[in-house]
Parts: C-alpha cells; sequence; structure tokens
C-alpha cells in the first residue's frame, strides 16, 4: 500500500477534475465542441484511471458490471426513447421541437441534452466494460 | 401510427435489442426478440402494400426535410427487401431459443446478449435498407457488422472465433472503403441523400474523383456481399457460426450488400454511368461466372456440409451479380428473385443442418451416416431445400434460375445460359451426396431422434415457403420485375 504513492495521490487529485470536465464535455456540447461521446470517453478513462491505480476490486465496489450493464441499456433506451416521445407528442421520430408544445426551439434543446446524455451513460458504461473484461482476464 | 412505419421498421429493433439485455435468462427474453421480429415483419409487409399502391413514400426523420435531413425512403426495392430480411428473421429466432439454450458457447447468465447482437444485427439490416440517406448506410452497416461478428463467434467450436476474428478484419476494410468511396462523392456534390446525390452527380462524373469513388464503392461493397474473390471470409464464417446465426445471415446480410450495391450502381450513379461509362458489366459478369463455377466444384469436395452450403452460397452470390451484368429488367428481376428464394432455400438447408447438429453434434459428411431413415422430417426439409437450390420445377428456385436464363437469352448469350445450366448441375453433385449418405448408408449405431418439434416448425415454415413460392410467383416473380423497374428507372 505505501508503493507508489505519487500516482495513488495525483490520481486521487485529479480524479474529480477529469470526473468534472468529462461534464462540462457532456452539458457544453450544445454551445462548444463536445457532446455525449467525448464525455462519456473522458467519464470512462477517469474511472479506468482510477481502476488501474487502486485496483480492480475497488473500482468494482463502486461501479459493479450488473451497473454497468444497466447503463449500456439505459443510454441506448434514452436515445430511442426521446425518438419514441417525439412520436407520441405528435412529431416524426427524432422531432424535438414537438417536447415543447410552446417553443419549438426549447424543444429542440432539451432533445438533444437528453440524446446525448443517452449516448454519453452508454459510451461511458462500455468503456469501463471493456477494461473490466480484458483486466479480469484469468481471475 | 400509420404514417411512422418507415421509422418504426428500424426503431422497433433498435428498442427491444437494449430491453433484451436487461432480462433475465429464459423464454421471456427470447418472447421478446420474436415479438419485435414479428412486429417488424408486419410493418414490412403493411409498408409493402402501401408503396405497392401509393408509391414511393418518404419519411423525413425528425421532421428535418431532405435533402438536410436524413430521409427514409421506400419504394418497390427496398419493400421487397425489408420483407425478405423481417421474414427470415423472424421464422430464424423462432428456430433459435433451444439452440441458444444448448448449443452456444455462453455460459447461461449471458444468454440474452445472444438476443441483444441478433436484434441490433436486424436493426443494422433493416436500417440499410430503409433508409434514402448514404451514409446512414454505413452507420447501419457498421451496427449490423459488429453484431454479425459477435453472433459468428459463438459458435461451439472454436475456430469460430478466427472465423470472426477474419470476417471482422475483411468487413472492416470493406467498411472502410464504403466510408471512403461516400465521403468522396460529399467532397464533389455536398450532399449525401441519395435522390440529390442522383440529381448531382451527373454534373460531375467526369471528375476522377467521382470515379474513384466508384471504385471504391464497388469494391466495398463486393468485400461485403462476398463477390469472388472477396469471398474468403465467408466459408468459414458460415460454417462455424451457430446454426441459427448461420442461417439468418446467410440469407439476408449478403442480400443486403447487394441490395447496396444496386442502390449505389442504379439509383445514386445511373445505370447508363455504371454500365455504359464504367462498363462495370464486363468485370462483374467473369467474376460472377468464375464465382459460380468455382465455388460449385469446390463446394463438391466438402466434407462438412455446413462448408458445402457456405461455398454453395458464393456460387448463388455469383447467380445474382450476373442478372446484375445483364443490365436489363430480366436480368435484375432474376437477381432481385433469387434474393428473395436463396434466402428461401439456404435458410431451410441451414435450419435443417442446424436440427442434424443439434442431435448428432456436429454436420459432417461422415456423421450424418443414415440420418436420413432416423430424422425423416428434418431430412425431408433438407431435400426440398437442396431441390430449390438446384432450380427444380415447382420450387421457388426454378423461378429464379428461368429469369436469369430468359435474361441472358434476351441478350443473345446463350453460352451464359448453358452454363447457368451446366453449374445448377453441379449443385445436383453436391447435394447428392449429402442425399446419398444420409439415406442409404446403414442408420446410426447410436440412438438419434427427430428433431425437437420447436426447430421443425420453423425449418419446414421455410421448406414450405419454398414449395408455395415456386408455384404462386406473385411475390418473387411479380414485385421483383416492379423493384426491378424502380431500379432501372423504367418504372411508370
Amino acid at each position: 500500500m505505501k508503493r507508489y504513492s505519487i500516482p495513488r495521490l495525483i490520481t486521487k487529485l485529479l480524479l474529480p477534475l477529469i470526473l468534472l470536465f468529462a461534464l462540462y464535455v457532456q452539458f457544453h456540447g450544445d454551445y462548444g465542441p463536445g457532446g455525449g461521446f467525448q464525455a462519456g470517453v473522458i467519464f470512462g478513462a477517469g474511472f479506468i484511471l482510477y481502476a488501474l491505480i487502486y485496483g480492480l476490486d475497488y473500482a468494482q465496489q463502486i461501479l459493479p458490471a450488473w451497473l454497468l450493464r444497466i447503463g449500456i441499456s439505459l443510454g441506448v433506451l434514452i436515445y430511442a426513447g426521446v425518438g419514441v416521445a417525439g412520436l407520441l407528442l405528435g412529431g416524426n421520430y427524432l422531432d424535438y421541437g414537438v417536447l415543447d408544445a410552446h417553443h419549438p426551439a426549447h424543444g429542440q434543446h432539451l432533445g438533444i441534452l437528453l440524446v446525448e446524455l443517452g449516448v454519453g451513460i452508454t459510451v461511458s458504461s462500455v468503456m469501463v466494460t471493456i477494461f473490466y473484461a480484458f483486466a479480469g482476464r484469468g481471475r | 401510427m400509420i404514417d411512422h412505419l418507415p421509422a418504426l421498421q428500424v426503431v422497433i429493433p433498435l428498442i427491444a435489442a437494449p430491453l433484451s439485455a436487461l432480462f433475465r435468462p429464459g423464454r421471456a427474453v427470447w418472447g421478446l426478440a420474436m415479438a419485435a421480429s414479428g412486429l417488424s415483419l408486419l410493418i414490412a409487409i403493411l409498408l409493402l402494400r402501401q408503396v405497392l399502391e401509393q408509391g414511393v413514400i418518404s419519411y423525413p426523420m425528425g421532421n428535418w426535410p431532405a435533402p438536410w435531413g436524413i430521409e427514409y425512403r421506400v419504394d418497390a426495392a427496398n419493400a421487397f427487401m425489408l420483407l425478405i430480411v423481417s421474414m427470415i428473421g423472424t421464422v430464424v429466432i423462432a428456430f433459435a431459443r433451444t439452440v441458444v439454450e444448448q448449443r452456444i458457447r455462453l455460459p447461461e447468465h449471458k444468454q440474452p446478449w445472444f438476443y441483444t447482437a441478433y436484434l441490433l444485427c436486424l436493426t443494422g439490416l433493416l436500417g440499410m435498407i430503409v433508409t434514402g440517406d448514404a451514409f446512414n448506410v454505413f452507420v447501419f452497416l457498421e451496427i449490423s457488422s459488429l453484431s454479425s461478428y459477435v453472433l459468428i463467434s459463438l459458435g461451439r467450436d472454436r475456430r469460430a472465433l478466427t472465423a470472426a476474428y477474419q470476417y471482422l478484419i475483411m468487413g472492416t476494410i470493406g467498411a472502410t472503403f464504403i466510408l471512403i468511396g461516400i465521403g468522396l462523392l460529399y467532397v464533389m456534390t455536398g450532399t449525401l441523400n441519395m435522390m440529390d446525390l442522383a440529381a448531382r452527380i451527373p454534373a460531375v462524373s467526369g471528375t476522377r474523383t467521382i470515379r474513384a469513388a466508384f471504385a471504391f464503392l464497388t469494391v466495398g461493397v463486393s468485400l461485403k456481399l462476398a463477390l469472388f474473390p472477396l469471398h474468403l471470409w465467408l466459408p468459414n464464417a458460415y460454417a462455424y457460426a451457430p446454426s441459427p446465426v448461420t442461417a439468418f445471415l446467410a440469407a439476408t446480410a449478403t442480400k443486403v450488400a447487394i441490395y447496396v450495391l444496386l442502390r449505389f450502381f442504379f439509383t445514386i450513379f445511373g445505370a447508363e454511368f455504371s454500365f455504359n461509362v464504367m462498363e462495370l458489366d464486363r468485370i462483374l459478369l467473369p467474376l460472377a461466372l468464375i464465382g459460380i463455377f468455382s465455388a460449385s466444384v469446390v463446394a463438391i469436395f466438402q466434407t462438412n456440409v455446413k462448408r458445402m452450403l457456405a461455398y454453395s452460397s458464393v456460387a448463388q452470390i455469383g447467380y445474382m451479380i450476373l442478372g446484375v451484368s445483364l443490365v436489363s429488367v430480366t436480368g435484375l428481376t432474376s437477381t432481385l428473385s433469387h434474393l428473395f428464394n436463396h434466402a428461401l432455400m439456404k435458410g431451410t438447408l441451414f435450419m435443417a443442418l442446424g436440427c442434424i447438429s443439434f442431435r448428432i453434434g456436429a454436420a459432417s459428411l461422415d456423421r450424418m451416416a443414415g440420418v436420413g431413415r432416423v430424422m425423416p422430417w428434418t431430412m425431408g426439409a433438407f431435400v426440398i431445400g437442396g431441390l430449390s437450390l438446384i432450380g427444380a420445377p415447382l420450387t421457388a428456385g426454378f423461378v429464379s434460375k428461368w429469369y436469369l436464363i430468359l435474361g441472358a437469352l434476351e441478350r443473345g448469350w446463350w453460352p451464359v445460359a448453358a452454363l447457368v445450366l451446366l453449374t445448377s448441375l453441379l449443385a445436383v453433385i453436391y447435394l447428392w451426396r449429402v442425399v446419398e449418405v444420409a439415406y442409404f448408408k446403414p442408420a446410426p449405431e447410436r440412438p438419434v431422434r427427430e428433431a425437437p418439434l420447436a426447430l421443425l416448425i420453423p425449418t419446414w415454415t421455410l421448406a414450405l415457403a419454398n414449395l408455395y413460392f415456386g408455384m404462386e410467383t406473385s411475390l418473387n416473380a411479380g414485385v421483383a420485375r416492379r423493384a426491378a423497374e424502380t431500379l432501372l428507372g423504367v418504372a411508370p
């Protein structure tokens, strides 16, 4: 436990920033570069860093495999579900404009935010799942 | 809801895929996959009827009008393809449950992932067909390809892993070529909508960029559809994949690639550019003929029956490409008709083989001795599928062979017509080897029982469809002809 204290300390310092930056890329994607995919990768990479430094067991205590399995599906369902919501509200599939009856522009905003959130959840879950699959080999 | 059918065609399996990942192993997840496939089939039937009555359906995704947004565009050609894919998908998933429970290389708690991969594959294939946007075709191609690599790798034989890897490499090269081709088209025209591309390409068709795009697309799609000599991934992938997966991919994946090829040649580039300027038929015709001949000969020498049928698939793809290279309504009718008929016959054959390997463990010739006596229903379906593959009258296979020979004679290419007949005899030889072993060798010593009903019913459904569509040809000849006319642009 005493070994590698510098990487451990730096990881501890950096991790909140990485995850925060992932959230920034996620939710600022409407206005600047970024979006769900990039955010998901950053979030997943931050988590993989934690698992590399502190070990698979600790990582899986925080993000167990069953949760990731739900995350993978949930993201796609959010994406597809926003499209279906458009259908149910009388628009075409993935027509975000109908999500807000009074301001189509607000509806567009809400729609893309949700869709990107779905992408982010799935991408980060898949990243971590792939890492678990490789790191857990031979256990 | 009727207006939204083009979107729902893709969305229903797309939503069912992640849902099925959340299920526990058991019948419920299979029921979900079955329901999603059945709904897709229903939508495909409704779409086909709508197209035949009212003409082309256009659906703007997210209400962004084409050419800016993604347009889903259904005409006679892709409505016909949607029907093929969703029909085979439904029958195969009915067949898959028993096999998935007992015979794929997945621990029980991961079995729902099989259905997820299958539904994603179905989503990708249906999406490639229904979309009217060139880049969207690539996206759906990747969805279907990635999931099919997973499905192939689930075979019990460990060689399934290398087969899937080989397919992954070849498929990725193909997909990259397609992407480069689409990228070049986009550079020259600034659009990705197929109709818009078709309108803008003639102005720039003299440039080298467009020709390069054409070449990249041709080679890329040919890799995916396993045109000789780009077919090397196919025999192993089909031979080692689990039987429902083989039946599904053999009956749909290469067919959809052929549809994409037709879309690019005829709708986007136009028959004039593809066949008069680029003279593509001069390349396709010899490749198709060599493919038919060499793959049929190789099939004769296979001892693994699944591999034999895989080579036979390469030969059958040759017949389809031969129909394309005739560049006539009759030739194209034979191609489209054969897409449908080949899906029926190969579906039947691979599912019958699936029944056999379910009971005796492997589908090799030496172990199949005498199975015709202990598994009469299974082998009966196999024989019907085989007759259809040969092109015997009163089976579906006869219809497409008929149009193919007619098309060749129309062009005055009687040696081609003769070669088609001759290679049908090669099919008789390799199928006869199976029939001989199964019926005329002594029955196996170990007790072998007939396959369970859960496998026999889907197999026989397709076997009977072979007979039905051999006599009632309004769909696989009538609609195919209309689809061919649509593609060639001579439809009313």
